[in-house]
């Protein structure tokens, strides 16, 4: 077809106007869909990283500009444990998000590695089971750990060739613990997890 | 609380080459890396646009995708402002500057479907990185892209002069020899 | 054209992957598992079905100078569809697929197609051709997911063969998935491509 201004603009217009309006439909169908799906993924989660419970209830906290949703697990009306949906920008790869688990006794039961875009082979290693990360924090006494790798002096052992994805994963996990003071009633507010350890990431590491 | 900008830089270029480590624009590595001037060409058109294209794509996310909660549009709106951006690119180039025009005018039209720049786009939203992390990001991954084509160009003229056998001449020589880069650029990954 | 004809071309004598040598991007970037090429091929198959069919019937309104904007712009909304349907229903395979999923609008066969049958042939034939470049393409994926699965990881198919610590690790990572394209094109103009 000969082109014309006319005909271009109606013709483009017409095309995307039809495409955003399939689009924006089959939006809608699978709005719901989507939701429940990653309803269901992060149920699991939660399941995963605690004993077994009844029910949640919801919460959130804002700590360092990041929103953190505690689920308070209770069995009869006994807390079992909770679970905090934790993050970091600090990964190597950008964003990583957590679930860790805490007993009602403080201990760190489990965590769960939700989503990570590390270096495959590397810092990917954080979703095996087994990993190192998780086998230096897991049943350990959540206070009692300093949530440091050796190389910045602290006491947790970090992937071999992933010492950024290391620090940022315990580094969400800290934070987790900061929002879990808060939800079992030992703090008020919680506090800020310090930048120091990702500031050093500088030369050489 | 900021990732350090060093590490986004080392990342991009070497750890996480947008060729030998995370696949994008194997097109273009293919297609345009027989000859080095030509490589240095596409490298530095490539370069221009992603530095352009993040810093609009970050702008269309955070005030326009995500305040009116049409974040699903990304991919159509993406695409079409980077295709758009070439088209602008070639215009200007060409009434500013003939001369950078005549270098880089040829590639200009390729980079449009050059999955490395939508996917920049895209990685770098998925991230969360901000704006100035953003175009950090995307420079850093066009210098290795660039890098890596140009690697590649002078491997490949070496190529040409040797006997290859018959089945593996063209593209699957040239996929084993970026195998071999790949492994070690794997290297790299020692450095964080 | 007989119709067997233009699906079997699609599959054999203008394989995407090992003839035409486009999609390399997905094509080194999903194929750590078997399923996970599988996988990809079907979502790009989709695509090109959906896009080749609008295309080939919208073709005669469309003024020249803005066919490959018209073009994309159906593409990417197809992407966008199928991105949304495998958020929801399959949303783990969603996840490992990653930035490929939108990535599929610049995949160079799908406007490839496009431009050089669908917008010369009937509705039907164009079909008939996503099915056929589709199945090539998702042929290719699942053989070199398969083959890189049971190199690096020891397992089809997620079924571990019991293996896995005998096998080099470096067929998933980056290296193994240009080695095992190279040398899977080798095999094909050897023996496919007489």
């Amino acid at each position: 077809m000969k082109s014309t201004l006319f005909n271009m603009v109606a013709v483009l217009f017409t095309v995307t106007l039809i495409a955003s309006a399939g689009v924006g439909a089959v939006n809608m169908i699978t709005a719901d869909a989507i939701a429940e799906a990653n309803a269901a993924a992060t149920t699991a989660a939660v399941a995963n990283v605690l004993p077994e419970f009844d029910k949640t209830d919801i919460s959130e906290q804002t700590i360092d500009d990041m929103t953190i949703v505690v689920y308070t697990a209770t069995k009869g009306s006994e807390t079992v444990g909770y679970a905090v949906e934790s993050m970091t920008k600090n990964g190597f790869g950008g964003a990583i998000r957590l679930m860790v688990g805490f007993g009602a006794d403080g201990k760190i039961l489990n965590v769960n590695v939700l989503q990570q875009a590390e270096t495959p082979g590397l810092g990917t290693k954080m979703t095996e089971e087994g990993n190192v990360l998780l086998g230096s924090i897991q049943n350990k006494n959540s206070w009692e750990v300093d949530f440091k790798v050796k190389k910045d002096g602290g006491e947790l052992d970090a992937l071999t060739a992933a010492t950024i994805s290391s620090r940022a994963y315990y580094e969400a996990v800290a934070r987790a613990y900061e929002a879990y003071k808060v939800a079992c009633g030992y703090q008020e507010t919680a506090d800020g997890v310090s930048g120091a350890t990702a500031q050093k990431g500088g030369q050489n590491e | 609380m900021e990732i350090s900008y060093f590490a986004i830089i080392i990342g991009a270029i070497f750890v996480n080459n947008v060729v030998f480590a995370q696949f994008l624009g194997i097109c273009p590595f293919l297609g345009v890396s027989s000859k080095v001037d030509t490589s240095i060409g596409m490298g530095a058109a490539v370069t221009f646009v992603m530095a352009l294209s993040s810093i609009v794509a970050w702008s269309i996310q955070e005030f326009i995708l995500v305040p009116f909660q049409i974040e699903y549009m990304q991919t159509i709106v993406f695409i079409l402002v980077i295709a758009a951006l070439v088209q602008m690119v070639e215009i200007i180039l060409k009434k500013v500057s003939p001369s950078l025009y005549q270098a880089l005018g040829i590639f200009l039209p390729l980079i449009t479907t050059n999955c490395a720049v939508l996917g920049v786009a895209i990685l770098m939203i998925q991230k969360e990185y901000n704006l100035l992390q953003s175009f950090t990001f995307s420079v850093a991954t066009a210098i290795g892209f660039a890098m890596a084509l140009v690697l590649f160009a002078g491997i490949r003229e070496r190529l040409e002069l040797d006997g290859v056998p018959a089945a593996l001449k063209g593209n699957p020589i040239a996929l084993i020899t970026a195998a071999i880069l790949a492994m070690a650029f794997m290297g790299f990954s020692g450095l964080v | 054209m007989n119709k067997m004809q233009i699906v079997l071309n699609g599959i054999l004598k203008n394989n995407p992957t090992f003839v035409l040598v486009l999609g390399m991007c997905p094509t080194l970037g999903t194929t750590t598992s078997a399923i996970n090429g599988l996988g990809m091929g079907v979502a790009t198959m989709a695509v090109l079905i959906m896009s080749n069919f609008v295309i080939s019937l919208i073709k005669n309104f469309i003024p020249d100078k803005v066919r490959i904007p018209a073009f994309i712009v159906v593409i990417a909304s197809f992407v966008t569809i199928i991105q949304m349907l495998m958020q929801a229903y399959v949303p783990s395979l969603y996840a490992s697929l990653g930035v490929f999923i939108p990535l599929i609008v610049v995949n160079c066969i799908i406007l490839g197609r496009a431009e050089a049958f669908a917008s010369k042939n009937g509705a039907l034939d164009s079909i008939l051709d996503g099915v056929g470049i589709g199945l090539g393409f998702t042929i290719a994926l699942t053989l070199i997911g398969a083959v890189r699965e049971i190199l690096g990881s020891g397992a089809i198919f997620g079924f571990s063969l019991g293996i896995a610590d005998y096998m080099p690790l470096v067929f998933v990572l980056a290296p193994g998935a240009f080695f095992v394209l190279g040398y899977m094109m080798v095999l094909f103009n050897k023996f496919a491509k007489k």
